[in-house]
């Protein structure tokens, strides 16, 4: 009995910082890559016949939006770009080397964005800078509100999914694989933690 | 005829030989050519899966070898030859075989990564080890290169020093590697 008391106070104890923290910074989101509710998914067509699709395994980043205020949100984050998978070892190997992503000399990607557009219902697009394979241009990402609330687990969480597409030339990537294959489509879902 | 005498080489040695060095140099220049192919050759593709099924069977034929080379006589080296020349020529050897056994493992390491064994042509499949270590593909990749180059090196110097042998000093040391002495 006395063991449970002294288990509930020191829980409380701990968990208290965790509210206050909570109400003073309400729109700061955390994207769940421990939990791997968040993805970053990309593909190519293959040939023009059919498509090669991959995902990138390791990124962390942080998002923080009100969503009244959706022209005032913002995220950012950085991908390892050595973690790609595209589920064939000789293949992710190629793509790991100075024909495609060059991750020993660009071992992180980045994308932050600048400005949200608010499209209404449940609609926006997030502008950004998109830093890749060295090279960092502007990149619009389309992206939908999925839903937030509380989780199970005494957490808060929202999430989105956002699409994207951008020419592999434009990043400076080498190999040529043909004109059927010059886009690179990305499909992301994130979901957010409140901090 | 077939096994080797304490002067000669037999037929088994001989062919092994020259199956191996053919095979060793092919590899090594589709190799070198292979990984710079564009997508659209019509090799892009062909020409891995000739390098991978060659060089398994090569493992194959290299396992054999060694145990071959434990079990028969071997000849002695040319006694014409310095203690020095016995010395290196031994040791060459010896690193031929280990630098071709880890080239070949690690080209298995390296196709093997993901869990996918290798096509030995369509005769059957090599099974995967599946990912031993981190990065595996690209360390063993770069292990394969390097040593790779330092085989072809090896080979350059173990084939000049026959050459100088059979042109220079006009002894048999070529001649007991290419015919069989009855
Ligand atoms: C003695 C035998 C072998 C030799 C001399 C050899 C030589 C080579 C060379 C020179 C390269 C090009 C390296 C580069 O520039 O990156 C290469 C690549 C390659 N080899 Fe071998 N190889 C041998 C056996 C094998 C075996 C047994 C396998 C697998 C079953 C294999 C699989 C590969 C693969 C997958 C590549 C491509 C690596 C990449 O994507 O960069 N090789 N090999």
């Amino acid at each position: 009995m006395k063991k449970h008391l002294i288990a509930a106070v020191m829980s409380s104890a701990m968990l208290a910082p965790m509210f206050v923290a909570n109400t003073a910074s309400a729109a700061d989101y955390v994207i769940d890559t421990q939990g791997a509710h968040a993805f970053i998914q990309f593909k190519v067509s293959h040939l023009g016949y059919s498509f090669v699709m991959g995902r990138f395994n390791d990124f962390s980043g942080d998002f923080s939006f009100d969503a009244s205020k959706m022209d005032q949100a913002s995220i950012n984050v950085d991908i390892n770009t050595d973690s790609v998978d595209s589920n064939h070892a000789e293949r992710d190997k190629h793509l790991r080397s100075p024909d495609f992503l060059n991750t020993a000399k660009f071992p992180k990607a980045s994308f932050k964005s600048t400005s949200v557009e608010d499209k209404g219902d449940g609609k926006f697009v997030v502008n950004g800078d998109f830093t890749f394979n060295g090279v960092t241009k502007p990149l619009a990402i389309d992206a939908v509100m999925i839903g937030e609330g509380d989780d199970p687990w005494g957490g808060y969480r929202a999430g989105f999914t956002g699409t994207t597409h951008f020419a592999m030339k434009d990043y400076g990537i080498k190999m040529d694989l043909g004109p059927a294959s010059a886009n690179v489509e990305l499909e992301l879902v994130v979901e957010g933690i409140k901090k | 005829m077939l096994n080797n005498s304490s002067t000669e080489y037999g037929l088994i040695t001989i062919f092994i030989h020259w199956i191996s060095a053919l095979a060793v140099l092919s590899l090594f220049a589709l190799g070198f050519w292979m990984v710079d192919l564009t997508y659209y050759s019509s090799w892009y593709k062909t020409a891995p899966d000739i390098h991978k099924s060659v060089g398994i069977l090569l493992l194959f034929l290299t396992t054999i070898r060694l145990l071959w080379r434990f079990w028969a006589t071997m000849p002695a080296p040319m006694p014409t030859h310095q203690q020095w020349e016995h010395q290196s020529a031994r040791w060459a050897h010896r690193i031929i075989y280990v630098l071709m056994l880890a080239i070949m493992v690690s080209g298995i390491l390296i196709s093997t990564a993901d869990g996918r064994g290798i096509w030995v042509f369509d005769w059957f499949q090599f099974p995967a080890v599946g990912e031993l270590f981190d990065d595996q593909a690209d360390i063993a990749g770069a292990f394969h290169q390097y040593a790779a180059y330092s085989l072809i090196g090896l080979v350059f110097i173990h084939a000049a020093g026959a050459l100088k042998h059979h042109f220079i000093d006009k002894d048999s040391t070529l001649t007991r590697m290419l015919r069989v002495k009855r």
